[in-house]
Formats: C-alpha cells, sequence, structure tokens
C-alpha cells in the first residue's frame, strides 16, 4: 500500500494507524518513508507491506520500495499527487484499488499563471479512472476539514470502507482510538467518509453529463441550473431589478438568445458600476458588433459573446470608487464573517490594505485637475510622499466606513474624471479595432476581442498589461495588413504568452520571433 | 525543541532482554547503543538520522543512569574529533549525521582518527541520503571509508540486523583497531519493524576512568613518523584483524549457495530488493529461499578476498548488485578475481543501470537480463513475468503532472526576506545571490527564483567571496541560515568577509532553530532549554570577529522596513562587510506552542484575538501578481465567482495562520486593494460590545441605502 501526499498533511499518522491495525490483527508490517525536506509541503510518499504471521515464526522479507505492477492500494490526499502515482506507475488497471481526496491543491505553476493555468481536474479524474482497477474519489479533505481533522482520517475511513484491506471498521476505529490523539474528531470525519466511500461522486462508472440545447457558448458554467438558464434566455427582465426593466426588454427585442445571460449580467454591472445610462450606453456599443456576428458567425455568437463580456469588464475598470464600493456593501460584511467562522459570541473586525499610487489617485480626480497634477512635479511628490507607506484603513470603525464610504458616494465625479475618459478612448478603438476586424477575418476578430484579458490588475501589473495588450494590437495591425491566414492562432499564441509572467518577457521573445 | 518530541518512544529504550521492540529503524539503533554499552554520543542533524539525534536529545533520563555522554555537536567535524576519546581509552563512542555532506565536514577528524587508530570501539553511524528523498548531491559514502580504510557495514534493512551489525561494529573497531562506518539507507532509518532486546550496559570503564588516569602516547598521534608507522600498520596488523573477524563471525552470508551455478552478490542493504526481485521473477519466497545462491556483502569494505574466490568457485557467473557510483565493489571483485586466476564471468553495471537507484523496478529487470543470458530455463514463460518488466507508456499525460518540489510553510517567516528582496530589487537591479543549505534555499524555487549557488552548509558568503570588484556599483549578496552560520560560516564566511575586506552583504536567517532538520536547537535560540545553553545574539557574534555594518531585523514580517533596509545597504559601496541578521520564529514550531495555549485561553474564558487574511473575489482581478511574490501555501487560486470573468481569483485558504505577509507584500509591492484582515475576537469585552453596537448601529443604516440602491438594479429571488 502506497500513501501519497504533502508534506505536513498527516500521512505518517495514517501509516501508523495501518501498522497498529495491522501488527493487531497478527499481520507483519513493515512501513517505510522518505520524508527529507518533502516535509515542506513537498511531494512525499509512504510505503507499507502487511504479510499474514508465519505459524512457524519466521520473518517475512519485505521491500522497501514500492514496485509497479505491485500496488495493491494507493490513498493520495490530493487529485494531482493521485496522477502523480498514476504517472510513477504505481497504480495499474489489473490490481489497484486507488482511493484520493478528489479537491485540488494547486501547483505552484498554476498558481502564478497571470491567466488560468490550472490543469482540468477531469483529465486526471479520467486518468486515474482508467489506470486504476477500482477507483474511489471524492472530496476526502472537505470532509477532513469540516470535521476539525486532517485528510489522513478522512482516507483512513474510506480505506476501511473500500474493504481492501482483510480488517473489520471495528478494528480500524480502535486503530484510531488507540492513538490517542484528537480521536474524536479523527473518528468523526472516518465514520462520514466512511459512508462517502460507499458512493463516492467519482467511480469507474460515472455517468455522462446530458446536455441540453439553447445554453449560451460558455467556457465556464454560468453557476445556473439548466432551467433557470432557460428562464432568463426566454424572459431577460426576470433576472434584473425594476431600474433595468427597460434595458432587460431592449435585450429581448434586440439581441439574440445565446447572448443574453452574458448580457444581462452586463447591464448590471454597469449600472451598478455607474448609472443606468451606462448600462445603456453599454448596450449600444454591442450594437453593431451584434449586427456583424449575425452576418457573418455560424450562429452560435461567439464573437458578440466575448466582445459582451471584456465591454462590460473594462467598462467596470477597477478605480478608487469602485473598490470602495464593493468593500462598503452588507454581502461582504456577511462574506467576512462567515469565512471567519465567527459564532455569536465572538467580534470580527476588518482592516483593508490600500496603497494607492499617484496615478490612482491622479484618474478619479477630474480631467484637468489630474492632468495639472501629473505634469507638476511638486505636486506628484506631495502626494507620494503623503501615501508613501499607504493606508491601513479599519473598515468596521466608524471612521473608517465612513472614509469607504463616502468614497463610494463620488460616483457623480467619475464621469468627469482623467481616466474616465482615457478608458473610453480605448474602449472604442479596441471595438473599432474588432468591428472592422471581422468583415476580413472573424476568427481574428474574436482573438481581438478576448486579448482585452490581458489588462488586469492594479498599479505595475495594470500598466504592464496595458503595455503586452498595446504590443499585441500593433502584431495584429501588422497581420491584418499581410492579410495572413494563421493570424487568429497567433494572436492567440500571443495573448497565451501575455499570460504567463508578469514581466512580459515571453510575449517579447515571441514577438522578436515572429518579427 | 525540536519539531517532533519522542518522550513516548523513549520508554521504549527500556526495554528489558528478550521483550520485543517495536519502532523505527532510527530508534532501533538508538537501543542498539544503549545494549553496547556505548560511553559517549555526538552528531549532528539531518535527514535522515536527525530523529536519533532527537531520540537522544529527549532520553536525559535514561542516559543519565547509564553515564553515558551526549551532545549536539556544533558539526560534523566536531563529531568526529570527539571520537578521540577512544583512541587512547577502551570508551566505546558513536556519532551519526547525514552523508555524504556530513562526512564531507567530517573527513579532516576522521582520517586523523583512523591513521592513528582506536583502542574503544568508535563507529560512525552514517545516514546515506541516497535516491528519492533525497536533499543532496548523489555520492557514495564508500569513497570515505576506502579513502581512510575505515570499515564499512550495509547491514540488511531488517531492524535484527541493523541493531546486531551495532554491537558487532564496535567489536570489529575494537579488535582491529579501526574506526567502523555503519551505513543506515535513508528508508532503512524510517522503516517501522521489530526485533528481540537485550538489557541495556553500563560500561565497566567509565568517562571519569579515563578523565582522571589520561593517557600519551606520541605514536598515536599523527606526526611523522608515526604517520608513516601507522599506514604499514594498517595493512600489515588492522586489515587482516578485521577480515578475520569478518569471516570468523560470519558477517557476511552465503545464502542457498550450491542451489545454481550462478550467483547474485549484493550489499546488504540492498537485500531485500533483490529478494523481491527474485520473487517476481518466482525464484525466491517471501522468507528469502531463493534458486539462486546469494553472497550477502553486510561488510562492504573491507572486501574479504576468500570469500569472493570461494564464491566464484562453483560458479559459470555472478552478477552484482552495488548501488551508486563510481562501482567500487565491482572494480574491487574483478581484481580479486583476476588475481586468483579466477575465470567465472563477473557482471553487474552492464545489466544494471551505472547511476541511480536500484528500485525493485530496475533491479528485477537487470537480474532478468543476467538470468536469461545463463539459465533462461529458471525464467517462467512471458505470460508470468511481472510486468514491471515490460515497456508500459505512462497512463497519464506528462503535462498533466506538475513538479511540487518543497517549499516555504504557511506563515513562514522567511519568506517575507525574499519578497522584501524582490521588491528592492526593483529600484536597486539584480545582484548576484550565493544561496545556502537549509529550508531558505527554497527560494531558487518559483515564485521567488532567488539565489545562483550553494556550496554547503554555512557557505553561503564564503560563496559569494570572489565576486568583489572595484568596477561595478553592485554588490553581491549572500544568505546563510542560523544553522550554517553556527556549524562554520561565522569564520568560513563572515571572517573571511572581514579579513579580506569583501563588502558582500549577508543576511542571515534567524528563526531561532536549526529548521529545516526538524527544529533543533541553536546556540541562538530564543527557548530555555534545559541541558543547552542559548540565547546567544548573531549579531554579538559577528560583531565579535569585526563586522561594523550589522543590524537585526527582529519581525521579517514588515516588508516595507525590510526592503529599504535592503536598499540602504546595497546601495553602500565599500569594501566593509555588511550583515542583516533577520530573525522571526519558525512558524512551525511558534504554532506548535501557541496553537494550544491559545485554544487554552479561549476556553478559560479569555479576550484572544485571532487574526486571518482574506480576499475579496469581486476587486480580485486573477492576475496573481500576489502569489508571484509571495508563494504561501494556503494564498491560492478558486474558481471565479464572478459570472463574467473566466480566470481564477486568488484565494486564501482556512489553513492562514495569519502571518500577515499577504498583506504586507501587497500593501510594499502596490499590488491591488483585495486584501483584507480579519480579527475574530473571542471573549469580547463590555468596551468591545459598546463600540461594537454604536458602530453597528451606522454602519446598518448606510448599508441600507446601498442595499436599496442594489435592489433597483438587482432581482432577488
Amino acid at each position: 500500500m502506497a500513501i501519497v501526499a504533502m508534506g505536513g498533511e498527516g500521512g505518517g499518522v495514517l501509516a501508523d494507524w495501518a501498522v497498529d491495525l495491522a501488527e493487531k490483527r497478527g499481520y507483519w508490517a513493515q512501513a517505510t518513508s522518505v520524508p527529507g525536506v518533502a516535509q515542506r509541503t513537498g511531494s512525499t510518499i509512504y510505503y507499507l507491506e502487511f504479510m499474514e504471521n508465519d505459524v512457524s515464526g519466521r520473518e517475512p522479507i519485505l521491500s522497501t520500495m514500492p514496485t509497479p505492477g505491485e500496488v495493491d492500494i494507493v490513498l493520495a490526499s490530493e487529485l494531482m499527487e493521485a496522477g502523480r502515482a498514476v504517472f510513477r506507475g504505481l497504480v495499474t488497471p489489473d490490481v489497484t484499488t486507488l482511493i484520493t481526496s478528489t479537491n485540488r491543491m494547486y501547483s505552484m505553476q498554476e498558481k502564478t499563471a497571470m491567466g488560468d493555468g490550472r490543469i482540468s481536474s477531469e483529465e486526471i479524474l479520467e486518468s486515474c479512472e482508467a489506470a486504476s482497477k477500482r477507483f474511489i474519489g471524492d472530496d476526502f479533505a472537505k470532509v477532513a476539514e469540516e470535521s476539525g481533522t486532517v485528510i489522513s482520517a478522512s482516507l483512513f475511513g474510506a480505506l476501511a470502507s473500500s474493504q481492501a484491506l482483510p480488517w473489520s471498521k471495528e478494528d480500524f476505529i480502535a486503530a484510531v482510538e488507540r492513538s490517542g490523539v484528537g480521536v474524536a474528531n479523527s473518528l468523526k470525519a472516518f465514520e462520514r467518509s466512511f459512508e462517502m466511500a460507499k458512493a463516492p461522486k467519482k467511480t469507474k462508472s460515472t455517468p455522462v453529463a446530458i446536455e441540453i440545447g439553447k445554453r449560451p457558448e460558455e467556457s465556464k458554467p454560468t453557476g445556473l441550473s439548466p432551467q433557470e438558464e432557460l428562464a432568463l434566455i426566454s424572459n431577460p427582465a426576470s433576472g434584473v431589478g425594476p431600474a433595468l426593466r427597460e434595458l432587460a426588454e431592449r435585450i429581448k427585442s434586440e439581441f439574440p438568445e445565446p447572448v443574453r445571460i452574458m448580457l444581462v449580467h452586463g447591464i448590471k454591472r454597469c449600472a451598478e458600476y455607474q448609472d443606468v445610462k451606462y448600462a445603456s450606453q453599454y448596450l449600444d456599443r454591442l450594437a453593431r458588433i451584434k449586427d456583424r456576428d449575425e452576418k457573418l458567425g455560424d450562429g452560435r455568437y461567439q464573437l458578440l459573446t466575448e466582445v459582451a463580456r471584456y465591454t462590460a469588464l473594462w467598462m467596470t475598470y477597477e478605480d478608487t470608487i469602485r473598490v470602495a464600493d464593493l468593500k462598503a456593501r452588507r454581502r461582504r460584511f456577511d462574506r467576512v464573517r462567515k469565512e471567519a467562522r465567527a459564532n455569536d459570541n465572538q467580534i470580527t473586525q476588518v482592516r483593508e490594505f490600500f496603497h494607492p499610487g499617484v496615478e490612482e489617485i491622479t484618474d478619479t480626480l477630474p480631467g484637468p485637475i489630474g492632468r495639472a497634477i501629473l505634469k507638476s512635479n511638486y505636486a506628484t511628490r506631495i502626494i507620494e510622499r503623503v501615501t508613501r507607506d499607504g493606508l491601513r484603513l479599519h473598515t468596521t470603525s466608524l471612521h473608517g466606513y465612513l472614509l469607504l464610504y463616502t468614497l463610494s458616494r463620488l460616483r457623480p465625479l467619475r464621469r468627469r474624471s482623467l481616466r474616465f475618459s482615457l478608458e473610453q478612448n480605448r474602449i472604442d478603438t479596441w471595438l473599432d479595432q474588432v468591428f472592422d476586424t471581422a468583415n476580413e477575418d472573424y476568427n481574428l476578430a474574436v482573438e481581438i476581442a478576448e486579448t482585452a484579458n490581458v489588462i488586469k490588475g492594479y498599479g505595475d501589473t495594470h500598466k504592464n498589461g496595458l503595455n503586452n495588450f498595446n504590443s499585441i494590437m500593433r502584431e495584429v495591425n501588422q497581420l491584418r495588413a499581410k492579410k495572413d491566414s494563421g493570424a487568429a492562432l497567433h494572436i492567440a499564441s500571443l495573448r497565451q504568452a501575455a499570460l504567463a509572467d508578469e514581466s512580459g518577457a515571453k510575449l517579447r521573445a515571441l514577438l522578436s520571433t515572429s518579427a | 525543541m525540536a519539531e517532533r518530541s519522542f518522550l513516548e518512544e523513549v520508554k521504549k529504550l527500556r526495554t528489558g532482554a528478550g521483550e520485543e521492540f517495536a519502532g523505527e529503524g532510527i530508534l532501533a539503533v538508538t537501543k542498539a547503543l544503549l545494549q553496547s554499552g556505548v560511553s559517549y554520543v555526538g552528531g549532528y542533524q539531518g535527514a535522515p538520522i536527525s530523529h536519533l539525534m532527537d531520540v537522544l536529545g529527549d532520553a536525559k533520563e535514561i542516559l543519565d543512569e547509564l553515564g553515558v555522554h551526549f551532545e549536539n555537536s556544533a558539526s560534523e567535524a566536531t563529531a568526529a574529533a570527539s571520537l578521540a576519546a577512544s583512541v587512547h581509552y577502551p570508551l566505546r563512542g558513536a556519532i551519526t549525521f547525514k552523508s555524504t555532506v556530513g562526512t564531507n565536514v567530517a573527513s579532516d577528524a576522521l582520517a586523523n582518527l583512523a591513521s592513528g587508530g582506536v583502542t574503544g570501539g568508535a563507529l560512525i553511524i552514517v545516514g546515506e541520503d541516497y535516491g528519492e528523498g533525497s536533499s543532496i548531491m548523489q555520492e557514495r559514502s564508500h569513497a570515505f571509508a576506502m579513502k581512510s580504510q575505515i570499515w564499512l557495514m550495509d547491514p540488511r534493512p531488517n531492524l535484527t540486523a541493523i541493531v546486531d551489525s551495532v554491537e558487532k561494529g564496535f567489536q570489529l573497531s575494537e579488535i582491529s583497531n579501526t574506526p567502523v562506518m555503519l551505513e543506515l539507507r535513508l528508508r532503512s532509518c524510517h522503516m517501522h519493524g521489530k526485533f528481540i532486546a537485550k538489557e541495556n550496559i553500563t560500561p565497566a570503564f567509565k568517562l571519569k576512568d579515563a578523565i582522571e588516569n589520561p593517557k600519551q602516547d606520541p605514536a598515536r598521534v599523527v606526526l611523522p613518523p608515526a604517520s608513516f608507522a601507522h599506514e604499514q600498520e594498517k595493512i600489515q596488523k588492522r586489515w587482516p584483524a578485521a577480515v578475520k573477524f569478518i569471516k570468523d563471525n560470519k558477517l557476511n552470508e552465503f545464502l542457498n549457495d550450491g542451489t545454481e551455478d550462478i550467483g547474485i552478490a549484493v550489499q546488504g542493504g540492498l537485500y531485500n530488493i533483490v529478494i523481491r526481485a527474485l520473487q517476481l521473477l518466482g525464484l525466491s519466497d517471501v522468507y528469502g529461499n531463493t534458486k539462486i545462491p546469494l553472497y550477502v556483502m553486510n561488510v562492504t569494505y573491507p572486501v574479504v578476498d576468500d570469500e569472493i574466490v570461494q564464491f566464484a568457485a562453483n560458479k559459470k557467473a555472478f552478477i552484482l548488485v552495488e548501488e551508486g557510483q563510481p562501482d567500487y565493489i565491482e572494480q574491487n571483485l574483478h581484481a580479486v578475481l583476476r588475481r586468483a586466476d579466477v575465470s567465472t564471468k563477473l557482471h553487474g553495471k552492464d545489466f544494471l543501470p551505472v547511476a541511480g537507484e536500484y528500485t525493485p523496478a530496475v533491479v528485477t529487470k537487470g537480474l532478468l537480463e543476467f538470468i536469461a543470458k545463463y539459465r533462461p530455463n529458471l525464467i517462467s514463460n512471458e505470460e508470468a513475468l511481472p510486468s514491471v518488466v515490460k515497456p508500459a507508456a505512462p497512463r497519464i499525460k506528462a503535462e498533466n503532472i506538475h513538479g511540487r518540489p518543497p517549499s516555504f510553510c504557511t506563515g513562514c517567516p522567511e519568506r517575507p526576506i525574499f519578497t522584501a528582496l524582490k521588491l528592492a530589487e526593483r529600484e536597486t537591479g539584480k545582484h548576484h545571490v550565493s544561496a545556502d543549505i537549509g529550508c531558505h534555499l527554497f527560494s531558487i524555487l518559483p515564485p521567488f527564483n532567488i539565489g545562483a549557488t550553494t556550496m554547503g552548509y554555512g557557505l553561503g558568503s564564503a560563496g559569494a567571496s570572489a565576486l568583489q570588484s572595484k568596477d561595478t556599483d553592485r554588490a553581491t549578496i549572500a544568505f546563510m541560515g542560523d544553522g550554517g552560520f553556527w556549524h562554520n560560516g561565522l569564520t568560513s564566511g563572515i571572517g573571511n568577509d572581514v579579513f579580506n575586506k569583501n563588502g558582500t552583504l549577508t543576511v542571515v536567517v534567524d528563526n531561532a532553530y536549526s529548521a529545516a532538520t526538524g527544529g533543533q536547537d541553536l546556540l541562538s535560540s530564543k527557548a530555555e532549554n534545559e541541558i543547552r545553553s542559548t540565547k546567544h545574539p548573531i549579531e554579538r557574534a559577528v560583531r565579535g570577529v569585526g563586522v561594523k555594518w550589522a543590524k537585526t531585523v527582529t519581525n521579517t514580517y514588515k516588508v516595507s522596513e525590510l526592503r529599504d533596509l535592503f536598499i540602504d545597504a546595497l546601495k553602500k559601496k565599500d569594501d566593509e562587510p555588511k550583515v542583516i541578521v533577520a530573525q522571526s520564529e519558525c512558524t512551525l514550531n511558534r504554532m506548535r506552542r501557541e496553537k494550544p495555549a491559545m485554544a487554552k485561553r479561549i476556553k478559560e474564558g479569555k479576550r484572544v484575538v485571532k487574526e486571518r487574511f482574506g480576499i475579496d473575489p469581486e476587486t480580485c482581478t486573477g492576475d496573481h501578481s500576489c502569489i508571484r511574490i509571495n508563494g504561501c501555501p494556503s494564498l491560492t487560486i478558486t474558481d471565479n465567482p464572478d459570472p463574467m470573468r473566466k480566470d481564477p481569483i486568488a484565494t486564501i485558504l482556512s489553513s492562514c495562520v495569519g502571518c500577515g505577509l499577504c498583506g504586507e507584500a501587497a500593501h510594499a509591492a502596490v499590488l491591488c486593494p483585495s486584501f483584507y484582515k480579519t480579527e475574530v475576537i473571542s471573549n469580547p469585552g463590555i468596551w468591545d460590545k459598546f463600540k461594537l453596537s454604536i458602530r453597528k448601529s451606522v454602519i446598518s443604516i448606510l448599508q441600507n441605502g446601498i442595499d436599496k440602491r442594489l435592489a433597483k438594479i438587482e432581482a432577488y429571488a
């Protein structure tokens, strides 16, 4: 039996329980491990062999390392670790029962990508299912957390439940009890996992989800049930408040079904951000793209969907007013309290870490004033000095909240701010680009739309993103001039490169090779 | 105090004669030392033998009863030098460390010890850190045994054999006046198994007897002409005595000899792997009844020539299973056979891999090839062969599996040091950074990518010493941990910089423990330690050797302060060495102490504030800049709850210990306003409650207004 885990997850405790259990049941047990520095959150493996005691008392000679093709049970604390066991050949379809928690602990590579660098859990699950004789996968980590213990306890429960070892549930429980540490919580997790593993979410025969029609062209789930999706598509007004009813009706009359959910989100976002008029401007911006897509697209409205997404996100760019508005809401206060798992007798306090740069401040000021400050070295230096150490704001205090609230009420100033006019120009230039390109190359137009995603973050990150965006747009112009047929693919790879690292090094490297 | 407490396990050291002892390999070795009447033990912690030191540290009572002197040596060299006590006196002594790195450090003392020879048994227990799970360069301790003529034992990986070889090792050492090295492989150290114990022994000749009756004999000191005599003595007296003892006591085993005219010679430590391989090939049962003769070398140096000739005598060919390279034993056996003019074919690394760990998979494949060449009839038909010898494509795409190297723990106080340096470098430009050994070496990996080389424990500054030039204003940076600092870095690095007028900035990471090896105490530890003297500040030591620019930062989580200090130090271009002692307690150790204490205070009804951090999903744009300057395991990504956004957002898991780095880092790097700190106040006081009621009423009114506006825009179900 191999236990694959990450350092600090209690793999050693699990091995100890198993050894104790085996010895009590008249088996010879040998356990080995390779801790080293892996205890510091790296991958680690424990390997155990059990052998029924010899009647004549001979000592069996057991292996200190697993052999691919000969491992009966693999317990994994996390999905990619299960995948690693499959990759190492420890899991084989003829012998191995693979029990894994299906939760993900993302690798550094997945976490540090600018965009979505995650490996598909579905793909790993499919490989795990195909590679094993029996597969038991469910979120055992969640059970452990909810029971106030670590994953060793829930995996031990799943192991008992699988009956892959010749011992009874009571034997397993007795081993946990004998260990004497955190027994109550461990057994709670053990019991729940024992039941879960009888009918785990992921087994070797998971039914395929049924596809239903008329769903939006989306790369991620909308979070709505299919019924809710259909209701919203046929009646967009059902998804908005009274102030937006009119615009929702406009969506219904003017826009095709596959984009309606996106548009409902879009008008709500813009109205919340600024006002109803702004939401109406949002729909205005999309009208001509819709016409193009109707003419040129295949009816799935891929172009319009992406333009609708990124126009809304761009129009609601994150400025100080927006951040203050989002942080001052009651629902946020509730969420924070829930997240901290505070009970009724506990008080929660929240502190923010603000560090506005000079530009973030001038952005919010009326255009002429903002520009004047930016031009004046003296004024920028004063602001820099004042904001150097940033602002730690106690949101749940009176003065802190009042400051935040006041900031959030500056919404009317926004239309006259420096950044507002700047962003509106950028949006329109980008939309022109999309619109013009669509005639020549539909797929390239989709790529241009999606390239808006490289602009994100705050401060320097935002600046770098904008630079990357501009370099890609310059490349677009050249490609259009050359009428390059592989343009869309090329832009897609540039976009991915721009999201690979913050400095834009990968993007520059790619641009220099294509130049 | 060490990361793991062995107070429970230590009781097992009292197991009496005839009773069964069940436990970890390293604990068994400790018990074996006491059964052998050891007088003193020293060593330096490091995987895989850290636990041996930790067990002894927790066993003060038993050691006192038996009169055993135990020390946490300052370095492996110190430990090796302590074996000097066995040179003139009939005292049994043992030392232990991680090898080959520890043996490298110890080799000066070991060579001197081996030259003069010993009277009392001297045992060097090396944890051979080789193969999967190893954290060091892949080399063999075998070379050290050969060069200094120290006997090398490599027992079969079961507790009975290991415990036996401790006792036999002492005897062998005494009879041949030679130190003996006992090689324990990584997995043997952490192996759970059992053996039948013997009574602990109080040695007849005590340390006190030696101290009160000092001996002196220039013939045992390495100085000409004695040093020349030592070499002759090694060959003429000690070697033959050792060989005789090994043969008489049958330390090496001939198993099932005569069954076939081919055979397998194997290092004792690999015996179980060979048995597993033969089992898979249908040529052995689980109790070691093999169909092919085995010669098990539980002593791998010296090679007993007669036994090799004897094993080869009635065979066409045999294969040697020897892990690692160079193939010292194979070369040795070839010479033995050639000199004895034996025509038996010897195989080894022609069938087995030249380099790398000998797993059951590679040994099975190698043995299969060997047997197929000489006795194909012994091999069952193709179908019955184990799948491991058959080619197989991986059952999952390689790109779906990312490497998961070790990294800084959640809340680690070392991480902010590298965040601060990364931010400082935005201003000062990139620097050459010489790294050291310890948890801080994880900085070389993403997301920090800081550190160009590491030349060994405590050698961080030394590794930067050549990169000094009058032609540039750019300073060179060195890192060093508190462990490495006391091990040798104070002299090899700091003293060296002072003397040579090197302007290197050395950052000493002082987390109050030898953290990477399991949280043992050091000279500069803050903890009270009953058996050791602690609380000797690092800054005082560096000033003592002449450093003038030395600063101690007592809270590494203050990223901005540390960043400014780095910038300040890096902008000073002179030939003054600079030292920053970056101090904050190892979080693993801190949490182990504080978590239960906090729970207790809450239970007692006292006001307790617990902190954790969070990220607002609405304001996070999913660019992950925060992760790239932080890398905390509890700072990760999750699905974006925003229906319009595709990329995952950053999130903080409940494992957050509230160290504050993410807030500080976002702040110092002017990153993003999404981070917030939540303080949960348990058992709030009257004043807390009063403030809360006022705040609640005002905030609530304003939030009602916000909700009203939102209600016009959103539809509530």
